[in-house]
């Protein structure tokens, strides 16, 4: 790992920053790591409460079919069964969803896709649940499945079309590639399952502590669907096992509360792995058709596409992946002509909504391997054709007109990676490490070894004229200070990073976070869109330079340390004293600069931040059985600037895992909307033999509005790596190969 | 659920005598699947763990509760090669070569190499022991010759083993992976070699044509390896399912019986 230390000007940390140990810059380990590895640490399924029961769902075993009858006195009668809900017993409006409150509760009368919940059950133990919600007898009338993404984008079942025309629609170029492109459906698959604990409070009302990654957003639909006020129900953050995008949209927090309401007691609910599968949103599958034209030296001159992504049969968040993933169809390129077509289909296939990249990941795909096929038409190096026509700071964006203001580095980036030294060709001999692993299945000699770049743009925090925002609190105590946010922690280190910032922003080494539910504090928005540390880190950073300064106020200081407060080099009044002659606190909101919905043209202010990214695989191939290892991951990133080394590393390394995943392994296999391989004996991820050694490079040109200049660094490694380990094999195989994940079949071309 | 927990042999086959519907626990690493996966809801586990002759390994017959982990380390090339493929180490830990043939499965990677050596499965029940070939003990999917009464004790090797073994699986990722095709090849001096091949038919499988041609080849060209190779991928009967299809399984069973040939020459 390579972390250049620029020396920055602008944000000079104050002496306080300098001081402390503990604060920004520095590999500060996460308070809940050695917990987690110990196992002391408690996941939401962990949580226990005297007297509950836990609940168990009855779902839909077709894609689309009427309820024609529920019985469900075999469950009722069964010994232990506390309580059965169906659709008719949801108070409110019964309805829930992230953009539009589209899904019901629990079926209306049609499933709309397969497994979806038709009914919740509530008993004394998980078994007995289990086994009630099987003897529900549920009658079904199957009607047609509406499965293919263009027949729904042909009679018109869509969620959002997005329609992207900018400059002069006639331009033409020398050379036209034109392709067609594929992605398959990946899983965030995280390993904490989904789950949820509610408490009722004896007086209607619930506390719930559920997966998220946005407790207010659960909240106001958790209210909505069951008619509540909103002080009736308390969204708590609780411990989360790994997020992607899973938990953005809710699944069981509304029965879990419903339940607990009905019966009374505290009911839990935790999904086993099949359920987990069917019980959250996927990555949108895309089919893709590019056109670019170019002149002879490389210059690209028009840029058109067409893009279908599948949304499933609800909405989730596929306005906003749509719109992602057209916007960011050309890459982090200049063209002046472009025209592109999004569309989010609505079908009977398993709903889809966020995963890591959102969007970006699909179309990265597409521009990029456009890009390397011309690159080979014009017999240019595939790095050389992506400089040259580099997207900058001050560009307009190829697709939307926005000026970009953000920081750009996109040529800082491309030429680091291109001169990181390539891996020696001959690897080990040993056979673990050779494409087939411990199936014994080849020697070096049949291998083949090829080298692959990606290169991605992403957005950072949420787009289009939302109102994004994040509020977080900063109270001084007796022996240091808090930062309360609601702000999700779902692994990435959100919860280190708030406290670095706070530290150096106070000049206190004593810093907690406490993780406050959603009638403590203000929304911190969602841990998504790679914004927590910008957003809830700005907030932080606010609040505790107003904390400090109302500190120094209070008694004329001037510096705080975990003593107290100084004047003069002399300490005047211990922390302790401070905090006896009266609270300081102060809560701050922060607000990204405003972004706006598109014109009719697509064209507008659409995005607050922008990151890059730039990739290069080297893999080894047999292409006679077809099967794949990954070598070696280079990466240099545009981050900002790096708040905690060792997190920032790990999002890299753990992101491009997932984007290698998705290159050649990561898929759902669905066959008329039924998921079949809903298991991790299926759905393959990644193992450690199978994990490419990561070089990376940190590119720090500051951002224009993140704490410190730091940007957001979640999603960034997910969006290229796909398309470099893609184009590696291709470069290996001499295969066009024009579909992610690339499987053996594929190679063999059998 | 009831659960017995015997401490020897006679016990375990009271148990299983008393009640047939018994679910017999080995390493459990089938078994919990089925239960997680809701298609088995046992009333009464006899777990096996503490049978020493279960897990007892003399010389060519090993007990059936002997471990991947041993297995691993052991005396035979490719019975170590292809436990090493087996899961994760936490699987390796538990599960158990009895548990492999009392599921079955197509793709139950210790049956090619008991078919490639023509092991034998010996039986036990209060009436009696009985041995089977491997070929009479595996007789469909997931479906084995073990009557409810019965507790699979060992697998007998023969005495002559072949001196040179290999296996090979492949599967889309590099470890803690399912079988797509998995193969064993054996070879003994005077070119008798043996194939044998899971996930490409509803049992394990020989290969007995290309066997018959290449066993009488002495020193085998290229052209003769590329015609076994051919003989391997059309004796099979491979199905397309959510892991691969069947034409990638009829040419990838051919690449392997010719790398494993190679392997072994
Ligand atoms: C994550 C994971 C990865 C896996 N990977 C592989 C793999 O790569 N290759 C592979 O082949 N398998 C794999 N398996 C399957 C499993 O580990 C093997 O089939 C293993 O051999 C089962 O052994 P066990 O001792 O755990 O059997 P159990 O689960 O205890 O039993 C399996 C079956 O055999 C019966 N049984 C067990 N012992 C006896 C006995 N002595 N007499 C009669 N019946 C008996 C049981 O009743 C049951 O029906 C995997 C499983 C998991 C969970």
């Amino acid at each position: 790992m390579t972390v250049p230390t620029t020396p920055d000007t602008q944000t000079a940390p104050a002496s306080a920053e300098q001081r402390v140990n503990a604060g920004i810059g520095r590999s500060v380990l996460r308070p809940d790591g050695i917990p987690k590895v110990k196992g002391n640490f408690a996941y939401v399924s962990d949580l226990q409460a005297e007297g509950m029961l836990h609940g168990a769902t009855a779902r839909s075993p077709f894609a689309h079919a009427r309820l024609v009858s529920i019985d469900l006195t075999p469950a009722l009668a069964m010994n232990g069964v506390k309580a059965v809900i169906v659709q008719d017993d949801v108070p409110g409006t019964a309805m829930y969803g992230l953009e539009h409150r589209d899904q019901p509760v629990l079926c209306d009368g049609t499933a709309r896709y397969w497994g979806e919940p038709v009914a919740v059950v509530a008993a004394e133990d998980p078994e007995t649940a289990k086994h009630a919600a099987a003897a529900i007898v549920m009658e079904w009338e199957e009607l047609d499945t509406l499965d293919d993404p263009e027949e729904a984008d042909a009679i018109d079942s869509v969620f959002r079309r997005v329609k992207v025309r900018r400059g002069d629609q006639d331009a033409h170029g020398e050379v036209v590639i034109e392709g067609y492109y594929e992605v398959g459906t990946q899983d965030q698959a995280p390993l904490g399952p989904e789950a949820g604990l509610a408490l009722p409070d004896g007086e209607g009302g619930v506390d719930l502590y559920g997966t998220s990654q946005w407790v207010h957003a659960d909240h106001e639909q958790i209210v909505a669907a069951l008619g509540l006020q909103p002080d009736q129900i308390r969204c708590h953050p609780a411990g989360i096992g790994g997020a992607f995008g899973a938990r953005e949209d809710m699944n069981l927090h509304i029965h879990c509360c419903l339940l607990a309401l009905v019966t009374g007691r505290p009911v839990k609910m935790v999904y086993d792995r099949a359920e987990s599968f069917a019980g959250h949103v996927h990555r949108h599958p895309a089919r893709m058709w590019y056109r670019h034209e170019a002149n002879r030296d490389g210059t690209l001159v028009r840029v058109q596409a067409k893009l279908l992504l599948d949304g499933g049969a609800y909405m989730s968040t596929t306005g906003a992946v749509i719109g992602n993933a057209t916007y960011f169809a050309v890459g982090p390129y200049k063209v002046d002509s472009v025209a592109i077509d999004g569309v989010g289909a609505k079908t009977n296939n398993p709903p889809c909504g966020a995963m890591r990249g959102f969007g970006a990941v699909q179309s990265c795909f597409g521009h990029e391997t456009q890009m390397d096929r011309l690159a080979a038409e014009l017999a240019m190096d595939p790095m050389v054709l992506r400089r040259l026509n580099a997207l900058q700071q001050g560009d307009p964006m190829s697709t939307t007109g926005q000026i970009i203001t953000d920081s750009l580095p996109t040529v800082d980036v491309m030429d680091a990676l291109v001169a990181m030294p390539l891996p020696d060709d001959t690897d080990s001999d040993n056979p673990l490490h050779l494409p087939g692993g411990t199936g014994l299945t080849t020697s070096r000699s049949h291998v083949r070894r090829g080298v692959g770049y990606g290169v991605s743009i992403k957005n950072i925090a949420f787009s289009e004229g939302f109102d994004d925002y994040a509020e977080a609190r900063v109270v001084l105590t007796s022996v240091g200070a808090e930062v309360h946010t609601a702000a999700i922690e779902v692994g990435q280190g959100l919860v280190t990073v708030c406290a670095q910032i706070a530290r150096s922003a106070l000049g206190l080494e004593h810093v907690a976070v406490v993780f406050d539910d959603t009638s403590s504090i203000g929304s911190a928005g969602s841990t998504s869109a790679s914004r927590q540390t910008q957003l809830t880190g700005n907030a932080v950073l606010e609040a505790a330079r107003r904390v400090r300064e109302m500190a120094l106020e209070r008694i004329g200081g001037d510096d705080l340390t975990d003593a107290g407060v100084w004047r003069n080099g002399e300490l005047i009044m211990s922390l302790d004293a401070l905090y006896d002659a009266g609270p300081i606190e102060f809560t701050a909101r922060y607000r990204h600069p405003a972004t706006f919905e598109a014109d009719e043209n697509g064209q507008g202010t659409l995005h607050a931040g922008f990151a890059i990214a730039a990739h290069r695989a080297v893999v080894e191939v047999d292409p006679e059985l077809g099967l794949i290892r990954v070598v070696r991951i280079d990466t240099a990133q545009d981050v900002g600037r790096v708040l905690n080394p060792q997190s920032v590393i790990g999002q890299i390394e753990g992101g491009i895992l997932q984007g290698v995943g998705l290159a050649y392994m990561e898929e759902l296999v669905i066959q008329k909307g039924k998921i079949l391989n809903a298991s991790f004996t299926d759905y393959l991820l990644p193992t450690f033999l199978d994990a490419p050694d990561v070089e990376a490079i940190l590119i720090e040109e500051p951002g224009e509005w993140g704490p410190f200049g730091a940007k957001g660094v979640g999603e960034p490694p997910t969006i290229s790596s796909t398309p470099a380990v893609a184009a590696a094999i291709r470069d290996a195989v001499g295969k066009p190969l024009n579909r992610v994940p690339i499987l053996p079949e594929h190679i063999v071309g059998v | 659920m009831e659960m017995t927990t015997p401490k020897d042999l006679t016990e375990a086959l009271t148990a299983i005598d008393q009640d047939p519907d018994a679910v017999l626990l080995a390493g459990g690493t089938d078994v919990m699947i089925g239960v997680n996966f809701g298609e088995t809801w046992p009333s009464h586990v006899v777990g096996l763990r503490r049978l020493a002759e279960l897990t007892a390994w003399e010389g060519n017959r090993i007990g059936a509760g002997v471990t991947y982990r041993r297995l691993e380390k052991g005396p035979f090339a490719a019975l170590a090669e292809l436990s090493r493929t087996v899961g994760s180490p936490q699987i390796r830990n538990a599960g158990t070569i009895g548990g492999n043939l009392g599921t079955a499965s197509p793709a139950g990677d210790a049956l090619p190499f008991l078919a490639a050596v023509d092991a034998e499965v010996e039986l036990a029940s209060l009436n009696g022991r009985r041995t089977l070939p491997w070929h009479e003990f595996l007789v469909g999917v997931k479906r084995n010759a073990r009557e409810p009464n019965e507790l699979i004790v060992a697998t007998i090797l023969p005495e002559a083993m072949p001196p040179r073994q290999a296996f090979a699986k492949v599967g889309i990722r590099n470890a803690m992976v399912i079988s797509t095709v998995s193969a064993c090849l054996t070879r003994r001096e005077d070119g008798t070699t043996t194939i044998a091949l899971g996930s490409v038919a509803p049992t394990t499988i020989r290969a007995r044509k290309a066997e018959a041609m290449i066993s009488s080849e002495k020193s085998p060209t290229e052209a003769a390896i590329a015609e076994f190779g051919r003989l391997v991928s059309e004796e099979i009967k491979p199905i397309s399912d959510h892991r691969s299809t069947a034409a990638y399984r009829r040419h990838a069973a051919g690449v392997l019986a010719k790398r494993l040939l190679e392997r072994c020459l």
